[in-house]
């Protein structure tokens, strides 16, 4: 129940003038939270304001604390005339509800205006007293913490994965309410980012809520989304994986499970207890109890006429899932054994398979159009007869397209085939991990990156998309038809990935794309499947005794083999023995949307592979858009799944990993953008070259047309093969003994049914490989096709990218990272357009995008383009918007090709126990181990790129003759804050102005490489301060008093190079509104939408200095929609951005600053007082 | 079909100083990107010029939007910027100038009617009219800015616009030279340089404005100490004093006898100079006089002396003798005066003395 909130409001600076008589302001500041308002005196005539004002304190629940953000506005005292606003200031107060987070929040934060932008700064200063709550039926969830990071955030262990949580929320849209006729822009917009401030901080605390429920206390991997559904609405979603983390911190005692609120220890507790008594006994007494059906493997019918068999009926257990009521909806994973626990609280069954005619539910009736896979895929399986085809209103079509084409090309593999000696074992095995799994609802995971040993076999792609009208939703403001929606999509992913003989869904994620009243919904993920220990509560400090269990195959090439059964493949794949282990069955090409695992063996170096389609459809309303749009979806993922499968072949790779398709719709087309990092898995067996046939034999001009295209198509691939260093090591296939009798069905590429085949002996240039991929030309469409294959230029030299965390085959990163966000927006013109022709424009737009990068960070050759995330949208009709967030990161050449020897999970004990202790190993290893390989090569100076070191030895030959450069080097540290301005200043002017002196017009003659600017930048943000005392320096100090300035550093991976994260401060969710009515004045929409760019990056990094942190990690940018009116000199702009705070060292310092500790121990205090 | 909107925004931004150097000096978009072309960037990156001109016109727009922020450097630090140091980079840039466009501006009024003059200006120097624009505002900026305080001057630039030393020195010496109104555009002076101005400025904010005597007064380096000025109307005595003016130059003319070849020059020209250099010094209570001070020094002096084609070691060797000498006059009783006003017109002079 309460909560004391106490805000302090120190001072402000570089207001606006608003007073142009006197050209100062008369400022005052207005501190709001929930219903009460506070004011501070009113400052006259200062653009300074020196307010220091007492203590504001609000007494509140803690339900109100999460929910709501703490409002502060800065304003212009009018004697006569209402007062003017300059800006507003939201801050989310949720990480200092946290214990481990941080303790205070204090720092200038930017004023902003909707309109105006950042308007100066206010020192702000905000404490909580929370006291613990520990009535059982409470709403709030404090303590629990949210990571956007998908994979265990470094510096904590898993203790255990509960699985996933989902919510929404609905609210009506303020831009859309009768009252936004008559309010100011400014207003309306005000009132949109407080209503989403507030929603995003209720489904945190809802999901809190769950959480706590299943016995977590974190959630990581958490993707929250809005839906701007227009008349209908505003969605705020969120989905996330529950887990118990464990701090390591090093040296004190790990055992943070007291930290979690007191009514949750009892129940987690309770489920730990039997492990810690550590004789639960294994899997053999959870077998006889295990409750669900055990249907491992599902053979799919193979024709393509008979319907999908999981789509008509569908396990439904949240019928009414009313966010309030949510309590009882996440199932959970039913402990077979009869532990003692919450009684009552479970109100689900475990069993799943409680199914639920989906006709209940308006507008949920599925149409899953199950494809036959070995048949064309164009042919459109009819609906069922048995689905429902109710006529309500609603639209009920959905897509849900996938399995086929895209397992098509992945997957594979259970062990059962090749399982020898632990046959039976595994199979228990596997059934009692089927059972624990099938008993959740939804056994998904947003993680993209798992411990060791937690991902067993990968089983390929799945994912769903469904077409929904907005303008159908009986009850808009209620969240039940979208929680049908996408209940119904889960259900099917979850389908898809049973008939891949998978039980979970890793790498999951979901979107939506809204045209006017239309709406797609698309979920996908990886299948997969895990080790049973990290679901299963209390099972990870028995160890040890469970490895006999565990599959015999080695991490490097274990998840590559195929999950389900050989002798009922879900769809036609060429198996092979695995080419590292031998011993069991991989498929030809694996696609996943997971990052690729750490412990995998590959190849070579990866790249980015990116498939890119248009569709023009007519423009339509209603019923009839929707259904053009539903026909469209298969053939779009069709051809993108070609398209990719084509450009993986011509890279001469063999698995992509991170794949995410993105289909987005406009009023008259539909753009498809699917990425994903090509590699060369060892595991896997070589990709066979691609093979043109043409169509007509004896044509003689024709068949000189396609071996010049034959060629062209061999020089890239070979050349591809040098570019990406791919030598696989040549195995005697005889060796393998591999059963692959059935000859290649080619014709699941083929454009046409036509006749082909005869005469591909003859044009039989192939690669020399006895399975060439074959692509035959027809028509103009399939040259064009080709073309545009051998179109995508590779990065130039020095330069790799990828969409994943990291660049697989690259391991020595040094500590140069270049974050940046690029929106581009490009105009058809042109009214006539073909598909063609959009394509190519599109194509065209996304490659200019990649070389526009490649130039811009040339300067920091070799590099890295790493977690390119290309987001795709139509904001208007003739309009084609791409956004991308990314980050170039530096890697040292000369090493570049080798893994480093030592991994990190090598700490004795055997193989297998490693891999089953991994919690206990990870931890440590993220501490000390893993930093090792990199820490050597992040000596001193070597951090630093060859223009950056000239500039430091610089410096220190110019300020520190008497100092060694150890010193300098150890105090460069991240110690980022500064301390005074003064220091910072001073240093770097100094080493300015010396610079400066050169630079004088004409003396200095441009080089032609020339970003050493930046660079020298780069290193000097390095430099912390050297010793003052210099009296000019004090003196020059003056003016700019004692503030201090933090260099935050952005990323959107997990981690940063060369350096270790000590603490997570929370999680940064912000939302931004910014609006002109000026828009020539601010250099147009590029001007427009620069500014207000580094506006949100300049709030981000002031929120996470004022928590404390230095960095920020998994940043993204969720949002970003532009609606612009150049005629009107108007434009909107709306952006979402979200990543965790985070303190990070550099690897060379041991120690966290003192100031660090300190945070600690009020924290451990403050935990103490409280309870 | 075209681009509508191209934005990349860094986390740090990034900078091409070649681009900035071309958009100090003017430069439109596509004349940039015609410039870069030539330099080869292109062929160094395997780009094409759509990437070209979309870095081009993206590296502008940045500096655009700094470019507010370089007009207050002060508040770049409070900026919840990473870039920091990188502004401070690019501000030593924004503020740097061309000496021949200085040169024509020196002394001038910093007003709209000078300002509408550019387009010669630009036209005569080559320096493109863009770049003359934002040196001309520049100047007015910091111009404004330390009018109103109080302290040294150069201190006040180097704080408020963060400038290096040589820079602040560079920017005191155009607000004094703008304050004083010097004249510096006449023919006869057209062969000194900006430098030679600069020096001469830093001179005289050292040696005749107020602040050389008290430093807490407002415009304390800007204004010309005015009871100094008074006082060197005593030193007409030099001249006007038939005895004195024999006597000093008898003395002065034992001094140099000898040591120079120019010495029948200087025995005969010595009244003439004198009474130059007195004169200057007697009138400069007038404000016209002190704008015309440089062209006077030039006319009434440098040029008598270039005439009889003296040296620089001539001149510095008559200059000190005619200050010292004056020492030894017993009738002479302003020595304190001619010293302030002396040590600054010999090293005006040897600054000025040169082709």
């Amino acid at each position: 129940m309460p909560g004391k909130l106490k805000a302090k409001i120190v001072a402000g600076r570089h207001l606006p003038v608003m007073d142009r008589a006197s050209d100062l302001t008369d400022a005052f500041v207005e501190v709001k939270f929930g219903n009460t308002t506070f004011k501070t005196d009113v400052c006259h005539k200062s653009l300074n304001p020196q307010w220091n004002s007492e203590w504001f304190k609000f007494e509140v629940d803690d339900e109100d604390l999460q929910d709501e953000p703490l409002q502060i506005t800065v304003l212009d005292h009018d004697t006569y005339s209402a007062n003017d606003a300059i800006g507003k200031v939201y801050i989310d107060i949720d990480p200092l509800l946290c214990t481990e987070a941080a303790s205070v929040i204090s720092g200038w934060f930017p004023i902003y205006d909707t309109i105006h932008g950042i308007r100066g700064e206010i020192n702000v200063l905000v404490k909580v007293e929370l006291f613990n709550d520990l009535n059982r039926f409470r709403q709030s969830s404090c303590g629990v913490k949210f990571f956007c990071t998908t994979s265990i955030p470094r510096c904590y262990r898993a203790a255990m994965v509960h699985g996933f949580v989902e919510e929404l929320v609905v609210n009506e849209d303020p831009e859309y309410q009768w009252i936004d006729r008559i309010r100011t822009p400014r207003a309306s917009n005000e009132a949109r980012q407080r209503l989403i401030s507030l929603m995003s901080g209720e489904l945190q605390r809802k999901i809190g809520l769950k959480v706590l429920e299943m016995g977590g206390n974190a959630v990581v991997g958490y993707l929250q989304c809005f839906d701007l559904e227009g008349e209908s609405g505003l969605v705020v979603r969120a989905i996330g994986t529950a887990c118990t983390l464990d701090k390591v911190s090093s040296g004190s005692a790990p055992n943070t499970n007291t930290h979690v609120h007191p009514n949750t220890a009892p129940a987690s507790n309770a489920c730990n207890s039997p492990s810690k008594d550590g004789k639960e006994p294994v899997f053999g007494e959870d077998l006889p109890s295990s409750s669900g059906p055990p249907t491992p493997f599902r053979a799919l019918p193979t024709s393509s006429s008979s319907p999908p068999p999981f789509s008509p009926s569908k396990p439904c257990s949240r019928q009414s899932s009313s966010s309030d009521t949510d309590l009882s909806l996440t199932p959970k994973t039913v402990e077979p054994k009869p532990v003692r626990c919450r009684p009552g609280i479970f109100l689900c069954p475990s069993s799943p398979t409680l199914s639920t005619d989906t006709l209940s539910l308006p507008g949920s009736g599925s149409v899953g159009c199950g494809h036959g896979l070995s048949s064309a895929p164009r042919a459109t399986t009819p609906p069922p007869p048995s689905s429902i085809h109710s006529d309500c209103a609603l639209l009920r079509k959905s897509v849900s397209f996938t399995e086929d084409l895209l397992l098509a090309a992945s997957g594979m593999g259970s062990g059962g085939s090749a399982g020898k000696e632990a046959g039976p074992l595994k199979t228990l095995l596997r059934q009692h991990t089927q059972t624990a799994l099938e008993q959740r609802e939804f056994p998904f995971f947003t993680l993209t990156s798992f411990p060791p040993g937690f991902l067993v076999h990968v089983g390929g792609v799945v994912s769903a998309r469904s077409v929904k009208l907005l303008d159908r939703i009986h009850n808009p403001d209620e969240p039940e038809t979208r929680d049908a929606w996408w209940e119904e999509i889960r259900q099917e992913i979850k389908s898809h990935a049973k008939a891949l003989g998978c039980h979970a869904v890793v790498g999951y994620s979901e979107s939506t794309s809204i045209c006017e009243e239309v709406c797609i919904l698309s979920a996908s993920g990886t299948a997969a499947i895990l080790n049973p220990r990290y679901m299963r509560e209390g099972c990870l400090d028995i160890g040890s005794t469970d490895h006999r269990f565990e599959d015999p195959s080695p991490p490097s090439c274990g998840f590559c083999h195929i999950p389900y059964d050989e002798l009922n493949m879900p769809f036609p794949a060429q198996l092979t023995y695995c080419y590292h282990c031998r011993r069991q069955k991989v498929p030809d090409v694996l696609f996943t949307t997971i990052d690729l695992p750490s412990e995998a063996a590959v190849t070579g170096k990866g790249c980015l592979i990116q498939a890119r389609l248009c569709r023009l459809k007519k423009k339509a309303q209603g019923e009839v858009n929707a259904t053009a749009i539903s026909n469209l979806l298969p053939f779009m993922e069709y051809e993108l799944h070609t398209q990719l499968m084509n450009k993986l072949k011509l890279r001469n790779m063999n698995a992509l990993f991170g794949l995410h398709i993105q289909i987005s719709v406009g009023e008259n087309m539909l753009l498809g953008l699917a990425s994903a990092t090509g590699v060369y898995l060892t595991a896997l067996p070589a990709p066979g070259g691609i093979q043109i046939a043409g169509k007509t034999p004896g044509d003689l001009s024709n068949e000189h047309h396609i071996l010049t295209i034959q060629k062209r198509i061999n020089d890239t691939i070979a050349k591809n093969k040098e570019l990406y260093q791919i030598n696989p090591p040549e195995l005697t296939e005889e060796g393998l003994g591999s059963p692959i009798p059935e000859p290649r069905q080619r014709s699941r590429l083929f454009r046409s049914h036509s006749e082909s085949s005869d005469e591909l002996s003859e044009l039989d240039l192939s690669h020399g490989k006895k399975d060439a991929f074959v692509l035959e030309i027809d028509d103009t469409d399939a040259v064009e096709d080709i073309h545009s294959l051998l179109t995508d230029a590779p990065p130039p030299t020095g330069f790799y990218s990828c969409n994943t965390e990291i660049m697989p085959g690259i391991y020595n990163w040094t500590s140069g990272i270049q974050m940046f966000t690029s929106v581009r927006v490009f105009r058809l013109s042109n009214a006539n357009l073909t598909n063609q022709g959009l394509n190519k424009i599109f194509t065209d737009l996304c490659e200019n995008l990649l070389k526009s990068f490649y130039f811009k960070l040339r300067s920091m050759i070799p590099c890295c383009l790493c977690h390119l995330n290309f987001t795709v949208a139509v904001p208007e009709e003739e309009l084609i918007q791409v956004a991308v967030t990314a980050v170039a990161m530096t890697f040292d050449k000369d090493q570049a090709q080798e893994k480093p020897a030592e991994k990190p999970i090598n700490k004795g004990s055997s193989e297998n126990e490693e891999q089953l202790q991994f919690p206990l190993e990870l931890c440590a290893d993220v501490s000390s181990a893993n930093t090792q390989p990199s820490s050597k090569v992040s000596g001193t100076v070597s951090l630093l790129t060859p223009a950056a070191k000239l500039c430091q030895n610089q410096l220190v030959m110019i300020h520190l003759p008497g100092v060694p450069e150890s010193t300098n080097v150890s105090s460069r540290a991240a110690s980022v804050d500064y301390g005074s301005f003064a220091d910072r200043c001073s240093t770097w002017l100094e080493l300015l102005r010396l610079k400066a002196h050169t630079i004088r017009r004409g003396s200095v003659k441009t080089s032609r490489r020339t970003q050493s600017l930046a660079h020298s930048v780069s290193s000097l943000e390095r430099c912390s301060p050297l010793p003052e005392g210099r009296s000019r320096s004090l003196r020059s100090s003056r003016s700019f008093g004692g503030s201090s300035v933090t260099v935050v550093k952005m990323t959107p991976l997990s981690f940063l190079p060369g350096i270790r994260i000590i603490k997570y401060l929370g999680i940064i969710n912000m939302f931004f509104i910014r609006e002109t009515t000026s828009l020539r004045e601010e250099g147009g929409v590029s001007g427009f939408l620069h500014s207000f760019i580094a506006e949100v990056f300049a709030m981000v990094r002031a929120h996470v200095a004022a928590l404390g942190g230095n960095a920020v990690v998994s940043y993204s940018m969720k949002e970003c929609v532009l609606m612009e009116n150049p005629n009107k000199n108007q434009a909107q702009c709306l952006i979402n951005v979200s990543g965790d705070a985070v303190i990070c060292v550099r690897e060379t310092d041991q120690e966290p600053t003192a100031s660090m500790t300190n945070i600690g121990q009020t924290c451990c205090s403050a935990n103490d007082g409280a309870t | 079909m075209a681009v509508e909107l191209d934005v990349f925004v860094g986390n740090t931004t990034i900078m091409d100083e070649e681009v900035y150097q071309l958009w100090l000096d003017g430069y439109t978009v596509n004349d940039a990107v015609k410039v870069r072309m030539e330099g080869g960037v292109l062929d160094e990156c395997e780009a094409s010029a759509d990437v070209l001109l979309s870095d081009t016109m993206d590296q502008y727009r940045t500096f655009q939007m700094c470019e507010r922020l370089l007009h207050s450097p002060a508040k770049l630090a409070n900026q919840c910027s990473n870039d920091f140091p990188l502004l401070c980079l690019s501000l030593f840039r924004y503020y740097a100038f061309d000496d021949a466009f200085v040169r024509e501006v020196l002394g001038k009024k910093l007003s709209k009617g000078t300002k509408k003059d550019l387009d010669d200006i630009s036209a005569k120097t080559g320096v493109t009219l863009k770049s003359c624009r934002r040196q001309f505002d520049n100047f007015k900026r910091v111009f404004k800015v330390v009018e109103e305080l109080k302290g040294p001057l150069v201190e006040n630039i180097r704080q408020h616009f963060l400038l290096s030393d040589k820079l602040a020195r560079d920017y005191a010496a155009i607000v004094f030279f703008t304050n004083n109104r010097f004249e510096t555009g006449k023919r006869k002076l057209q062969y000194l340089t900006f430098q030679d101005f600069a020096f001469c400025a830093g001179q005289l904010i050292n040696n005749w404005t107020v602040g050389a005597v008290d430093n807490m007064v407002e415009d304390m380096d800007v204004d010309l100490d005015k009871e100094f000025l008074q006082e060197l109307k005593e030193l007409k005595i030099l001249i006007t004093d038939k005895d004195l003016l024999d006597q000093h130059k008898s003395l002065v003319c034992t001094a140099l006898r000898g040591k120079t070849k120019a010495f029948n020059e200087m025995e005969a020209n010595f009244k003439n100079l004198s009474r130059g250099l007195v004169n200057i010094a007697a009138k400069l209570t007038n404000t016209k006089d002190v704008r015309d001070f440089f062209i006077d020094l030039v006319e009434k002096f440098i040029e008598p002396c270039r005439s009889d084609r003296w040296t620089a070691a001539d001149m510095k060797l008559y200059l000190t003798h005619y200050t010292n000498s004056a020492h030894i006059l017993d009738t002479f009783k302003h020595q304190v005066v001619w010293d302030r006003y002396m040590g600054v017109i010999k090293s005006c002079i040897f600054k000025m003395y040169h082709d």
